[in-house]
């Protein structure tokens, strides 16, 4: 029926107009992430093959002090991941179950570091933790110890620094994964004879992982590209991605070798989100 | 008794939830808990499953004093509203899962699970997930994983809310049938009081966080000891009347109604309660003690029967309910005047107990 056919396509279709005033609105924010995002990363890309060589990829690959200090990187980003999430899955748990003040005072102090800046707590942390900071000093006052512990520009002080800034960042996904889990799947488990351990073992965790996955990519990706916290706080004894190409920018002026190092560091961050997202998908049972 | 209940109470800080339960429940009886939502129905539930603790008060299941254990030693099995299936966990797996967490041998766990689904009608579903499974079905797998470890108490909370009403009666019956067979000593929530009717040996009708009164189905519905639970147990016509010296009661809006007894000492207040079915309308009304006229002022098709509003003279209200033939059709309509009768025999008294 040809008339049929014509008097629908000539009929406005509301949902259509609302997609297109929608794209409409969104418009100059897709345009700024075009100009200002895109556009850049491209010359970034095309800047590492520059001159149509493969040459600083090789120079990046047969280094031993650039493997040596991408391995670091990763390192720390999946230190700081385990940490975190050790950290931050009780924490999660206790924010499901507490009562609404006991949510309020935590989510607070939960996104509490968000307001103050990086740089800020960087600081406040070399405060804390230097030779002559404030817990060295207290500890000597006790009469705990006679040297002071070497706490910072160290491994250990930048681990500090950073789980510090990205706790938040692995407890809210979990929060939420936990958050959809029906109560009474516990009770349930309780119910039919599980002790509370293997209630959560077998019921919560597994359900909750989606939210795992998503803490631990969140967290070890922004690590992998830290550069204030282990530059202030590493005191030049470790040195991660973005501080070695921050470092050929500034001191070599050799953009190209940082856009190759920049790159590198891209696709392992994708690679990692890719990986993730395989695990996540695998694991897709919390979506009922 | 399987179950026993000494004095429960349970308080939310000034709001007492439970004011002093005591109930019994026998071997293999299905004892249903009804009541209205606030009543303190769930409370009572959550009490006997352990998720949460009396106040004051004992329970037992058989011998043991489970007042304050966990709910994983107190063998209970629950049917939740919403079924709780695990949603990453074949039916196969959960099902398994109390015998998993019993401890069982592989081989026997499969048995029994296998025997467990069989049961249910769901033997062939085993490998799927919940989320792939139709209402019933999911219903059918929890009531599989509550009774597959053979527990010593079945608690079922409200499981028939979320069905359709045609599913609604299969399950109804499904589960009573395998209640029977199984000779599972059964707790039921429900504030649905037809289902009560339909399943229960005995029925315990809560009010404000008190047993109402406890009996058997036809007892709870042709007899109840209170207003309320004349009120909440079936539709009911209740007249405020006071005692007259022998068979006879002065009622409200109505005028004296006979009785085969007397109503309690003259002068004393008591409610009279006629259903709505006693209730004889137009010519069948003639030659019965108590009648009356009135107008009907609504008229409702019910498939099997007509419900009808009257109102009377004195602007009292009844309710009516009269049986359909499908051959015949319903002689009365809207507007109508009518006599209005019903038996001595049909009216129960309930005394007012100063409340």
């Amino acid at each position: 029926m040809p008339a049929a056919r014509v008097a629908t396509s000539v009929r406005p279709d509301p949902v259509r107009a609302r997609e297109r005033t929608l794209l409409l609105l969104a418009t100059p924010a897709l345009l700024v992430i075009g100009v200002l995002f895109v556009w850049p990363l491209l010359r970034l890309l095309s800047m590492s093959v520059a001159d149509g060589t493969l040459v600083q990829f090789e120079k990046a690959a047969l280094d031993v002090l650039y493997v040596t200090v991408l391995w670091e990187s990763i390192e720390i980003g999946l230190i700081v991941t385990v940490i975190c999430l050790l950290l931050a899955y009780p924490v999660a748990m206790w924010l499901v179950q507490t009562s609404r003040f006991g949510f309020i005072l935590g989510m607070f102090f939960l996104l509490l570091p968000f307001w103050t800046s990086v740089l800020v707590r960087t600081y406040a942390w070399m405060v804390l933790l230097g030779r002559s900071g404030v817990i060295n000093r207290a500890l000597r006052d006790l009469g705990w110890i006679d040297a002071p512990l070497p706490l910072l520009h160290n491994r250990l002080g930048v681990l500090i620094g950073i789980v510090h800034v990205m706790l938040p960042y692995m407890v809210i996904p979990i929060y939420a994964a936990l958050l959809r889990i029906d109560p009474d799947l516990r009770r349930a488990a309780e119910g039919l004879g599980a002790p509370a351990w293997r209630a959560f073992a077998r019921i919560t965790l597994p359900l909750s992982l989606p939210g795992v996955f998503a803490g631990c990519a969140l967290v070890f990706v922004i690590t992998l590209g830290f550069f204030i916290t282990p530059a202030l706080l590493g005191g030049g004894r470790v040195m991660m991605i973005s501080m070695l190409i921050e470092q050929q920018v500034r001191e070599f002026l050799d953009w190209n070798f940082a856009a190759a190092l920049a790159t590198v560091l891209l696709v392992v961050t994708l690679a990692v989100y890719a990986m993730l997202g395989r695990l996540t998908g695998g694991a897709g049972h919390a979506g009922r | 008794m399987d179950l026993t209940l000494r004095g429960v109470v349970r308080r939310f800080g000034t709001v007492t939830a439970l004011a002093g339960i005591d109930l019994d429940v026998a071997e293999g009886e299905l004892l249903t808990i009804l009541g209205p939502s606030g009543s303190g129905k769930t409370t009572l539930l959550k009490i006997v499953a352990g998720f949460e603790f009396p106040d004051e008060g004992t329970v037992h299941l058989g011998n043991s004093d489970v007042t304050v254990a966990p709910p994983r030693s107190r063998d209970v099995g629950m049917v939740f509203q919403n079924y709780a299936l695990f949603p990453h966990m074949t039916v196969a797996q959960n099902v398994a899962f109390p015998l998993e967490m019993r401890r069982l041998a592989k081989p026997e766990r499969e048995r029994r699970v296998a025997e467990a689904l069989a049961l249910v009608e769901l033997a062939e579903y085993g490998h799927r997930l919940p989320r792939q499974l139709s209402g019933g079905q999911q219903q059918r797998v929890a009531l599989a994983r509550a009774i597959v470890f053979k527990p010593r108490l079945l608690l079922l909370d409200e499981p028939f809310g979320a069905l359709d009403r045609k599913l609604r009666e299969a399950m109804q019956l499904e589960v009573r049938r395998l209640q029977r067979r199984l000779k599972l000593t059964t707790l039921f929530i429900t504030h649905d009081q037809e289902e009560a009717l339909i399943l229960s040996d005995r029925i315990a009708v809560m009010s404000a966080g008190r047993i109402e009164q406890i009996g058997l189905p036809d007892d709870v519905y042709a007899r109840p000891g209170t207003r309320f639970v004349a009120d909440f147990v079936g539709e009911s016509n209740l007249l405020d009347g006071v005692a007259r010296s022998g068979a006879e009661a002065e009622a409200a809006g109505f005028g004296t109604v006979t009785l085969i007894a007397p109503a309690g000492a003259p002068g004393a207040r008591a409610t009279l309660l006629v259903r709505p079915e006693a209730l004889r309308i137009g010519a069948p009304a003639a030659g019965l003690a108590n009648r009356t006229t009135g107008t009907i002022i609504e008229t409702v098709f019910l498939g099997l029967s007509v419900k009808l509003r009257l109102r009377l003279g004195t602007g009292l209200e009844l309710l009516a309910r009269l049986p359909l033939r499908p051959s015949e059709p319903f002689p009365l309509a809207e507007g109508d005047d009518v006599p209005i009768g019903f038996a001595p025999e049909d009216v129960h008294v309930i005394a007012d107990a100063g409340r």
